[in-house]
């Protein structure tokens, strides 16, 4: 059967035909839609893991039991899952052991741009790179396999157009995968350092293995065209230099990490030109020089961004390609915004009226940074928020701490907030920490965390208590607000900021996007009552234009949160008519 | 018809992910190879969003680039603008005459373009514009403006509707089917 696929469901679908048993994640663009596919089946085990440490430990935990497991993840969520990454490569597998990553170049949806291949060397871990949805479920499906006959982690890596585009992809039947015989092995699973470094010995053998693998597996293939060129290529990149070169020849790698080094050096033997084409740094290209071999790559190709055939054909084969619009207005840009009824607009009108400095996160509220809110000081990775600020008061004294605050949603606090907010308390800080708890994790698209009471299927599970786990990490100052009763925010934010010890502030309303979540529907103004005082125009709401003669509430947008009407000091703003009616 | 590229533009939120997948079931139907490549993340929170659809007997980039579009769906006329450079000489624009205000618009630090529909059309003749918010009103549901603008889009394709209503049917819950076959036919017939 042909089924149109994203490459993130057809990695799903490559697990379920592979028999795996657990799986488990954190969700991040562009990699949440794996594990979410995964879900969909009933025979796996799945599950959203607190962060990604968590996810792969089980994920390994699964595999020293006998069972093949995947984990996924997108690329900055490696750096979290680092640490027993690199040394399950040490332990090997029992079952199966796939982890993915998903990078994100150009940054559509992340705060850097970093090339998970790297890992795959420094870890020893070996990785293969699908360039279509097809390839997604055949190399998954092949991951597992290698998995067991190497015994080691096996990487497959994706980027966003290749986990974020579909594709067509034939579906198989899935093996009857039984579990390997669980065995106690104390030289294998316990890495202290006399054992770890017998195992060291055995991962540079399997390594030894691999690069022989690498040269004679189809995952390598040379597509053989007109030999005046020849590209040496992986992923999404292959397919831009399809379209840009056309009929040359084709090193097509799917096995990134170890690389075919005779298979290249045969390549390049048959071709006049070579070159490297791919995303990002010059993975390929350096370990290609190495080899003695002349190549050119990043000389003329881009270590920014995405690549795209007619970036490739312009910066290689010199064909710029001109279109202008005869139209010269100037296009404004439409940054993404808080969506209409948005829980976290309450919170940042009050942050942006007392000028506190705000230590940030990851998630939808990062984009109160954006004017008109610009409430937020920064931003690094999840987590940062809460021990951020504490650096800033342990750098600037208490007085600094007194116009502070650090802000980040429920599921951040639980993936790495909570062990800075035990930071704080254990080293005598004052910071004020505000848990956006909206009830579910928003940016990546509504999955179920920890704060929310529900499985990734759905199922009932038992709820983390934020007061209560404030408390027990010794916060004796807790309060639960409603962000849209702007007046009891305020109080409460500036009682905080002033108190001497550590405090958090639960800001406690639904994401406006949950099915649940019902408003009265959308709003207007009455213009014979408005006054143009434009105080309403402060939030940043999406569905307020100011139309320079009037003010007007476009009505397709408001979903009627009433946000507003509590700026509104004369009472214009009023319930509009039935839409639909 | 041997290829066909296909770009659907928009504001995140406005359901142009619904009907790539629709576009993507009908390439099926017809034996197409096909590649459809989609924004997912921050950008659905209210920024500009562009899906690409490819037909061809095989696709390899699933982007499309400038100057090689055969058609544009715009669900918002700003992103018409935006995206114009990506039509092909001689493609189709399809433009919905929604206007959602982006946000340095609304905070003054910007002006929206005044009559973008009109000056789309002087320099592209193959230009078409149509209100698919109030047909969608009138079918039941503001939500469907994606299926309407779909309809529209059948239209202009000689892809047989027969194949569109099928792919539909697949792709959408059963529960919104209806509303959601009302809306391509009022697209379809505008």
């Amino acid at each position: 059967m042909r089924k149109l696929m994203l490459g993130n469901e057809a990695v799903a679908r490559g697990a379920y035909e592979a028999g795996v048993t657990v799986a488990a994640a954190y969700p991040g663009t562009p990699s949440t839609e794996i594990t979410e596919n995964i879900a969909k089946y009933d025979e796996i085990y799945s599950e959203w893991s607190p962060n990604e440490k968590v996810s792969l430990e089980v994920a390994i935990g699964a595999s020293i039991a006998g069972a093949r497991a995947i984990c996924s993840m997108k690329h900055v969520g490696l750096n979290v899952a680092a640490d027993p990454l690199f040394t399950v490569s040490y332990t090997g597998v029992n079952g199966g052991l796939v982890i993915m990553v998903a990078d994100d170049p150009g940054m559509h949806s992340s705060q850097n741009e970093q090339d998970s291949r790297f890992y795959a060397r420094a870890s020893k871990v070996p990785m293969l790179e699908p360039a279509d949805s097809q390839e997604c479920k055949d190399y998954v499906k092949m991951a597992f396999e290698l998995s067991e006959k190497f015994d080691c982690p096996m990487f497959v890596r994706l980027s966003t157009r290749i986990a974020h585009s579909q594709s067509v992809v034939e579906l198989g039947d899935k093996v009857e995968y039984q579990l390997k015989e669980y065995k106690k092995n104390f030289d294998k699973y316990v890495m202290m350092p006399a054992m770890a470094r017998k195992r060291h010995v055995e991962v540079e053998k399997r390594m030894a293995a691999l690069r022989e693998f690498s040269n004679t597996t189809e995952l390598n293939r040379i597509e053989w065209g007109n030999k005046e060129i020849g590209i040496i290529t992986s992923g999404i990149a292959y397919q831009y230099a399809r379209e840009a070169f056309g009929d040359v020849s084709y090193l097509k790698l799917g096995m990134v990490h170890p690389l075919p080094e005779k298979l290249i050096a045969d390549f390049a033997k048959e071709v006049k030109a070579l070159y490297v084409v791919e995303e990002l740094e010059p993975f390929i290209e350096n370990q290609v020089k190495k080899l003695g071999i002349q190549v050119i790559g990043k000389d003329k190709l881009p270590v920014i961004g995405e690549l795209g055939a007619q970036l490739i054909s312009e910066k290689i084969l010199n064909k710029k390609i001109e279109v202008k619009s005869p139209i010269n207005d100037v296009v404004p840009v439409r940054p993404p915004v808080m969506c209409p009824g948005c829980p976290h607009r309450g919170m940042f009108h009050v942050l942006k009226k007392l000028k506190l400095v705000v230590s940030g996160d990851i998630g939808c509220y990062t984009l109160g940074a954006l004017p008109p809110t610009e409430a937020m000081d920064t931003c690094v990775c999840m987590g940062a928020s809460v021990s951020g600020a504490h650096g800033m008061e342990k750098a600037r004294g208490k007085d600094f701490a007194k116009k502070t605050v650090a802000i980040l949603g429920d599921s951040t606090f639980i993936h790495s907030g909570i062990t800075g907010l035990i930071d704080i308390v254990y080293n005598k800080g004052n910071s004020t920490v505000i848990i956006l708890d909206n009830s579910i994790t928003g940016m990546t698209g509504h999955q179920h965390n920890p704060t929310t009471g529900f499985t990734i299927k759905g199922e009932p599970a038992k709820q983390v208590d934020l007061v209560k786990l404030a408390q027990a990490v010794g916060v004796e100052r807790v309060a639960v607000v409603d962000p849209f009763d702007i007046k009891e925010f305020e109080k409460v934010v500036k009682q905080e900021i002033a108190a001497e010890e550590p405090s958090v502030i639960i800001s406690q309303r639904p994401c406006a996007l949950l099915k649940n979540v019902q408003f009265d529907g959308p709003l207007t103004i009455n213009n014979e009552k408005c006054k143009k005082c434009k105080l309403c125009l402060a939030i940043g709401c999406p569905a307020i234009v100011d139309k320079g003669d009037k003010i007007e509430i476009n009505e397709a947008l408001c979903v009627g949160c009433k946000l507003c009407t509590k700026l509104c000091n004369i009472n214009a703003i009023e319930k509009a008519g039935d839409l639909n009616g | 018809m041997d290829k066909l590229n296909i770009m659907l533009v928009g504001v995140g939120g406005q359901g142009s992910l619904l009907a790539s997948r629709i576009l993507g079931n009908v390439a099926l139907k017809m034996n197409f190879d096909v590649k459809v490549s989609e924004v997912h993340g921050m950008s659905q929170r209210g920024g500009s969003v562009v899906t690409y659809v490819k037909f061809d007997k095989k696709v390899y980039s699933p982007l499309i680039e400038k100057g090689e579009a055969d058609l544009i769906v715009a669900f918002e006329q700003l992103e018409a603008l935006r995206w114009i450079e990506f039509l092909k000489d001689g493609g189709k624009m399809i433009v919905n005459e929604q206007k959602i205000n982006p946000m340095p618009v609304i905070i003054g630090k910007a002006k929206y373009p005044e009559n973008i529909i009109d000056k789309i059309k002087s320099h592209y003749n193959n230009t078409i514009s149509i209100d698919a918010l109030k047909i969608a009103k009138e079918c039941g549901n503001i939500k469907a403006v994606n299926i309407v603008l779909l309809g529209l889009m059948a239209k202009s394709t000689d892809i047989r509707k027969e194949t569109w209503i099928e792919a539909i049917t697949e792709t959408v819950p059963a529960k919104f089917l209806d509303v959601n076959v009302k809306a391509f036919e009022a697209g379809y017939h505008s």
